[in-house]
């Protein structure tokens, strides 16, 4: 790194957690600043989570403050206060940690040229975890215009081990230029110790979430010093922590974390766990990246692993030394699992990692980012347009969809041009633009920010200490009196005040608090492996007795198919005809496929109850039997049906919400605000059935499309299936349920056919109901 | 649709929102709050400036599928005492063609108090047909039969799971609160106790469907 700083080179630095990457990412700055001395700011480092920067901090400024150097390192952040906000332009430190979205928003001031013109490096740590994502777009166009008011920065990147260093070389480099940026490679760790938690030889026929090895775990706690227990999702880590404190003979001190708690609860987790107070912490994704905690042993991974990759950066939080190997075990909580947890197994011993696909920059993103670059100042459109095209993400934007953010910043973009006299920004001499009023940048900056939260209700204790959010979705299924787990409590619902769910403590039974939305599916390369299992009998002897035996009997009463074939199983039970359909294609497109072949069934008379996904499989209960499945796979279902589906479905609105609030046509909710009803909200549902019947080409939608293709549909998958359906099909009729069938019989959370009119069904239902219940004979 | 009975009269209510008066030939219908998109574009947030064509598109085909000869706006028609200098040209060509040629009231709001220009039809702060009270916000101490807007109301349920949520009337003995019929305007639950306060006790939640009206109880 240091010879890479030397020479002036942009850098990216591929090592295994633990081996001090972050350190060695300063390095150059820290010898720049001793040979050199300068005041203004030299090097900026962007983090992920504004938790890291602060950690960050700390373990630069032991180092500096030994070698007394004179070199200020601060933080910035959200939470940042003001005064030190503007200290910091006006007098800044020589390195500024901060996060993609503060950057974002140094950038659109007026004094940001001046800010910026002496900067050195650029330090961007976690690359993986977030080049690919919307704030990934955010900073490579941040990027381009730190390079534009100093031409000489350096950029360096710091990444976990990844499957493919050049796309993430691409990435940092300026105009894509990937041999500008120097490839080094940190030495490689020691093999992790993983292990496949079986207990008593069993693994259950149905459940996803490995609860039925609580007490092993609590056993395996006890046994080491500290571990990390990773959940899936946050209601099942809240589900875990509650089997693992049942099973907690000794009283050890365990705690939860995950993103909807407090941020003082987690904060305050986070500082037992690093000061060795916590024996046991159950987490999610929230703690995938982040603060190094060197007194970790153990790493758990409860339920399936859904890909090489995450795995490995999970288990890399156990023992952060180079010389050691981090000890992981994956307690599958079903037999699929079981085989996922296999494959995620191999490939790592097999060095495997799951690719990393990245997708063209985001449109929200884009006019977020050339409002706020008019926000610091008049901009010249083919200079600006140059500077966004040197981005990565953005190299590809052609003149025309250019213009059209240009525009939809300026008016909202809409061919009925109501809003010229209301324009945001305006074109005062050809190609040469500005914001038109001041209010323009206010109300930029209170906006500004690529994260847009499911709208929320804090969940409270009467003195006002605040444990958490819900989504309103699930708080609205909620009475007076109800019992939730939340929080690692128990807790009953007193009452509702405002956005606020006032509780209290109790020692009832409770039911789980759900959250909405997608879940993470298996990659596609676990998914080949597991796959390859299943045609494969000669693998079988590794596998525990009753996984061989699942397969052993599906062999002969069923078939199993091979890595390139789709079975398709139908038959009987208790009066109704059930079809399985085993796709591997993950939760996401099953669940959508679900939806739409339910509703074709509705059509041709098979009369579909219910189906329900998960990631292996999909499984349709209906009156009548699917004597020949393939016409309900053709492919046009997916031009006609799907396009219907999807647009209107919740996926589509909730991504044109988020693409509203990010490309700025709607205001951002602030909590606080709110409250004093100082802030007026819509429904962005209503905006979108509006747009979606006037200008269905508005490039706000054409964004929500964009974003449900990428993450939220898994079109491509979906649609490889359905592609592929018709010639790869082998249909087994059998005669009373299969082997492979049961987990998926078992699965909880089915969801009722067919969609679509449904509500209007649900509404005549639950009328009738009422009626009924309170009917006095 | 069957009709139900207020205040001695019959009505059928669509489920866009709008109430049919046979008896007067007139359809009611509360809170437009026509040129909303625009007033809030002034803002800074460029909401798509359809909302008025797509409002009054779905009241002319209403008209047209009732046969009403009269039209009864229950105040907030306009979401601003300007909004109707604002109108497109295509929002205003429907809405002068259709005051043209029906008995047209425009009740006052709160959002359009003052408002001037209209397009034509009559304003009035308050009216009463028949013995029933036609005024935007609910009185507490009225006594007689009164129908309102003001409140949007909306009926929110979790049914299996799923979250489903349609603007709904709300009626009890002698009062009537109709939905918005406005193509950008959200809603307050049904529930919520300023519209359980106004309407008193043993009200119902009025949800119509393709060919049935459904009624909820909402009592606290």
């Amino acid at each position: 790194m240091l010879q890479a700083g030397h020479d002036g080179v942009h850098a990216l630095l591929v090592a295994a957690t633990g081996a001090g990457k972050t350190l060695s990412g300063f390095l150059p700055t820290l010898v720049d600043l001793i040979e050199a001395p300068t005041e203004g700011l030299h090097t900026l480092y962007i983090s992920p989570l504004k938790a890291l920067a602060v950690d960050v901090q700390r373990n630069l400024l032991t180092p500096i403050a030994e070698m007394d150097l004179p070199i200020r390192v601060e933080t910035r952040s959200g939470d940042t206060p003001s005064d030190r906000k503007a200290r910091q332009r006006a007098r800044p430190p020589q390195i500024l940690l901060t996060t993609p979205e503060s950057l974002s928003l140094l950038l659109s001031y007026p004094d940001s040229a001046t800010l910026f013109a002496g900067l050195k490096t650029v330090v961007v740590d976690e690359i993986h975890a977030f080049a690919r994502e919307k704030r990934g777009d955010l900073l490579a166009l941040a990027m381009a215009r730190l390079q534009t008011l100093a031409p000489g920065v350096r950029r360096v990147g710091l990444s976990a081990t990844i499957a493919d260093p050049d796309a993430y070389r691409a990435w940092l480099a300026p105009d894509g230029d990937i041999d500008a940026v120097r490839l080094v490679a940190g030495e490689p760790g020691v093999d992790p110790d993983l292990s496949i938690l079986i207990p008593e030889n069993r693994i259950p026929w149905g459940g996803h979430s490995g609860r039925h090895a609580a007490r092993q775990v609590m056993r395996l706690i006890e046994q080491h010093q500290t571990s990390l227990i990773f959940c899936n999702t946050r209601s099942l880590a809240e589900l875990i922590f509650q089997e693992l404190w049942a099973a907690n003979d000794q009283s050890l001190p365990i705690g939860v974390h995950h993103g909807s708690l407090a941020l003082e609860a987690r904060r305050k987790v986070e500082a037992a766990m690093s000061d060795g107070r916590l024996r046991a912490l159950v987490a999610t994704a929230s703690l995938d990246l982040g603060i190094d905690w060197g007194n970790v042993d153990l790493v758990c991974q409860m339920g399936a692993p859904k890909g090489s990759s995450r795995l490995l950066q999970r288990i890399g939080r156990a023992n952060h030394r180079l010389d050691e190997p981090s000890k992981g075990i994956v307690v599958p909580g079903n037999r699929f699992e079981y085989l996922e947890a296999q494959a995620a197994l191999d490939a790592i011993d097999a060095r495997e990692l799951d690719p990393d696909v990245f997708r063209p920059g985001t449109l929200d993103v884009l006019a977020q980012h050339i409002l706020g670059i008019a926000c610091a100042g008049p901009f010249v459109e083919a200079e600006l347009l140059a500077e966004v095209r040197s981005a990565a993400p953005y190299a590809g934007l052609t003149d025309e969809v250019w213009r059209r953010v240009l525009e939809f910043i300026a008016t909202g973009g809409y061919s009925l041009r109501a809003y010229d006299k209301f324009r945001r920004l305006v074109e005062e001499s050809p190609g040469h633009w500005r914001i038109t009023r001041p209010q323009v940048a206010a109300q930029h900056r209170l906006n500004a920010g690529v994260i847009v939260d499911n709208p929320m209700m804090d969940i409270r204790f009467a003195n006002g200490r605040m444990l958490g959010r819900i989504e309103e979705g699930f708080a609205s299924s909620l009475s007076i009196g109800d019992h939730i787990f939340f929080a690692g409590l128990s807790l009953e619902v007193k009452r509702f005040k405002d956005s606020d769910i006032v509780v209290a403590a109790s020692s009832k039974q409770a039911r789980l608090v759900t959250y909405g939305g997608q879940r993470m599916s298996m990659s596609t390369h676990l998914a080949d492996r597991v796959r390859a299992y299943l045609a494969n009998d000669s693998e079988w002897h590794r596998f525990p007795d009753d996984v061989r035996e699942w397969l052993e009997v599906q062999q002969r009463r069923s078939i199993l198919p091979q890595p390139d074939e789709l079975l398709v199983e139908t038959f009987p039970r208790e009066g109704r005809h059930y079809m399985c359909v085993y796709s591997f294609e993950g939760w996401n497109a099953h669940q959508s496929l679900g939806m739409l072949i339910t509703k074709r069934m509705e059509t041709a008379g098979f009369k579909p109850l219910s189906f329900v996904a998960n990631d292996y499989a999909l499984a349709i209960a209906s009156l009548e039997p699917v004597e020949d499945p393939r016409p309900l796979f053709s492919p046009d279902i997916l031009e006609h049906e799907f396009v219907e589906w999807v647009e209107q479905s919740h996926l589509l609105k909730r991504a044109f919400r988020e693409v509203a609030v990010i490309g700025g046509l709607v205001e951002r909710q602030h909590p606080g605000k709110r409250k004093t009803g100082k802030q007026v909200s819509f429904s962005t549902d209503l905006i979108y059935d509006v747009l979606r019947k006037y200008e269905p080409e508005h490039l706000l939608l054409r964004a929500a499309w964009d974003d449900a293709r990428a993450r939220m549909t898994e079109l491509g998958r979906l649609a490889r299936l359905v592609d592929r359906a018709a010639a790869t099909m082998v249909h087994v009729k059998a005669s009373r349920v299969t082997p492979m069938a049961v987990p998926l019989m078992v699965v909880i959370g089915r969801e009722a056919a067919p969609a679509g009119t449904a509500d209007e069904a649900l509404l005549v239902e639950a009328e009738a109901l009422a009626e009924e219940a309170m009917r006095v004979d | 649709m069957v009709p139900f009975s207020f205040g001695g009269q019959d009505f059928i209510p669509s489920s866009e929102g709008a109430l049919f008066w046979p008896a007067r030939g007139a359809l009611l219908v509360a809170d437009l709050h026509l040129e909303k998109a625009s007033w809030f574009a002034r803002l800074g947030q460029m909401l798509p400036p359809y909302d008025s064509i797509a409002t009054l598109t779905a009241l002319e085909r209403e008209v047209e599928r009732t046969g009403a000869s009269a039209v009864y706006c229950l105040g907030d028609s306009f979401h601003d005492k300007f909004g109707c200098d604002r109108l497109p040209e295509q929002a205003r060509a429907i809405l002068t063609g259709l005051t043209g040629r029906l008995h047209w009231l425009w009740i006052v709001g709160n959002h359009d108090a003052g408002f001037i220009d209209h397009c034509g039809g009559e304003i009035i702060d308050e009216t009463v047909l028949d013995g029933i009270v036609l005024r935007h916000e609910a009185e507490r101490e009225e006594l007689r039969p009164e129908m309102s807007g003001h409140y949007h109301p909306k009926l929110r349920l979790n049914l299996r799971g799923r979250r489903v949520a349609r603007r709904c009337f709300v009626a009890s003995q002698s009062k009537l609160i109709l939905p918005a019929f406005g193509s950008l305007t959200g809603g307050l639950d049904a529930h919520h106790p300023e519209i359980m306060g106004k309407v008193g006790p043993g009200a119902s939640a009025l949800v119509p469907v393709s060919d049935r009206l459904l009624r909820f109880p909402i009592a606290a």
